[in-house]
């Protein structure tokens, strides 16, 4: 009898063009949305105060860049994603999300607006083949062209309160540098290092101030060694994925497969102010999310923060503490949907999807820490917040 | 490439033993190296029996958390106040400073060489 084997082989990771410049560096790698990217290089939690405190220097080109040019490629946004681009300005970004007809997140993405016809959508590293493959189906009967360059474009980020130096440092001329100067955040300007044409836009996932540099993957590795070796006056250290979570999540930035998923609409994540009700187009989702908007969210995300030394993490039960009053069993009111020790804060965080009655600030909790329950108290996002 | 320690044994579950009596436990850097930096420590009181291959403590770090397991029988006599005030002593020097707690043993789990322990960790023994 022959086995068979149902499961099929897993196809290799993924290399960006950095990944020879990380191993120098002496990485450890993991694996994340399919890629082989760095976890971090020594101590992540160095990697984590240096962008609070400096700045640090991240690989994303595993993320996915997607071209929208046409005629209509405002109007196709329109009706593809669930924001409204007819009024983003040339020069200026917007966090959006594209869902399914039933309102679900498909995934969140930063669009750019390039030109007035032209515009660059930023999804998620696992996530970019169905994002372009959803805006190349939702354009049909569009004057557009819908065109995938994840595979060739890099983007490296410089994030933490000396990256303006830095990318100040690397441009070209005075002329640049004051554009870095005044480049508003959720904005991006055009700048040349050493002669290479860099999209640069002031965005991030970190909670500091910070870079995002777009370039042709195969001239990554160069702008990466130019940009190490003028933040070493900076104290610009290379920063892995682990840092990068630790950051995000201080931030109270989603994390798409933890927070947002096909399982949750916008208003269940507090980002229905992304959800462009007023605009003129009709948009895949909008009826399911109107529907959603009216009924309000049953459950809601919500920070957490502990009372003890011991994290929740991703996964854990919440349920509403013990009473002395009544003898009431502890109901399970929600999850944490991201959990660790915050390295700035020192105390530990989370983030947990909550039984709407119970996500006032102030309210005590308790998680169930691999069998024994904690308080935990909920509390206002962002949990950090720079120059608080 | 992580170090394992000549001197020690270890069990399966990462915690190194010396030969001394009592006997000194920690976690080996295969251990730290895989669980980042350690952030909080969960120890054994003084006094409490252990059995060899129950847990008997937690190590967090900031991205993950493991139990930590006895890898012998016996009481706890005496635990190190230092690497709890300070866990990121179990990255910068496991094998050192970074000792979690003595037991005086009546019986031991299974226990691999520095050697064998290595071999199965891809390791080196320095």
């Amino acid at each position: 009898m022959t086995e068979h084997t149902t499961e099929q082989a897993a196809a290799a990771p993924k290399h960006t063009a950095l990944h020879a410049e990380h191993e120098k560096l002496g990485a450890s790698f993991t694996d994340f949305g399919g890629w082989d990217m760095p976890l971090k290089y020594g101590s992540e939690l160095a990697e984590h105060r240096a962008v609070r405190e400096a700045a640090g220097i991240f690989d994303l080109s595993h993320m996915g860049e997607v071209w929208v040019s046409g005629a209509d490629a405002a109007k196709f946004l329109n009706t593809a994603l669930v924001g409204n681009f007819a009024v983003t300005a040339v020069g200026k970004a917007k966090y959006s999300l594209i869902v399914n007809a039933d309102g679900g997140i498909v995934d969140d993405l930063i669009v750019y607006r390039i030109a007035d016809e032209r515009f660059l959508v930023v999804p998620n590293a696992g996530n970019a083949p169905t994002v372009a493959r959803l805006l190349a189906e939702r354009a049909a009967g569009f004057d557009v062209e819908v065109r995938d360059a994840s595979a060739e474009t890099g983007l490296i980020a410089v994030q933490g309160p000396n990256s303006e130096a830095i990318v100040r440092a690397v441009v070209a001329d005075d002329a640049q540098r004051a554009a870095v100067a005044d480049l508003a955040y959720y904005a991006w300007t055009a700048v040349t290092v050493d002669g290479l044409d860099v999209l640069l836009a002031r965005t991030g996932y970190t909670g500091e101030d910070g870079f995002e540099l777009y370039i042709p993957a195969e001239r990554s590795p160069e702008l990466w060694q130019t940009l190490i070796a003028a933040g070493s006056a900076h104290g610009l250290v290379p920063c892995g994925l682990a840092a990068r979570d630790s950051l995000r999540l201080e931030a109270g930035m989603p994390l798409y497969g933890n927070e947002l998923g096909v399982d949750t609409t916008p208003f269940d994540a507090n980002l229905g102010g992304v959800v462009s009700f007023k605009k003129e187009e009709d948009f895949v989702g909008r009826s399911a999310l109107q529907a959603a908007k009216a009924a309000g969210a049953s459950s809601v995300l919500v920070g957490l923060k502990g009372l003890g030394r011991r994290a929740g993490r991703g996964g854990y039960p919440v349920f509403t503490p013990a009473s002395e009053l009544t003898d009431e069993a502890p109901r399970e009111i929600g999850v944490i949907t991201s959990g660790q020790p915050s390295p700035t804060l020192g105390y530990p965080i989370a983030l947990a999807r909550l039984d709407a009655r119970y996500a006032e600030v102030g309210t005590t909790v308790e998680v169930d820490l691999r069998g024994k329950r904690e308080s935990f108290e909920v509390v206002a996002l962002p949990f950090y917040k720079r120059g608080a | 490439m992580s170090q394992v320690h000549a001197a020690f044994r270890y069990s399966e579950e990462h915690e190194w033993i010396d030969e001394a009596s009592p006997a000194t436990i920690g976690v080996s850097q295969v251990a730290a190296d895989a669980l980042g930096d350690v952030v909080y420590i969960e120890l054994p009181e003084v006094g409490k029996q252990l059995t060899a291959g129950e847990v008997c403590g937690e190590i967090e770090s900031t991205k993950s958390v493991s139990d930590l397991y006895s890898p012998v029988t016996g009481e706890v006599v005496e635990i190190n106040d230092a690497v709890v005030a300070d866990p990121a002593l179990v990255n910068s020097d496991p094998y050192g400073a970074a000792w979690l707690f003595r037991v005086a043993v009546t019986e031991e789990g299974p226990l691999l060489s520095a050697d064998e322990y290595a071999a199965a960790n891809d390791a080196t023994v320095a």
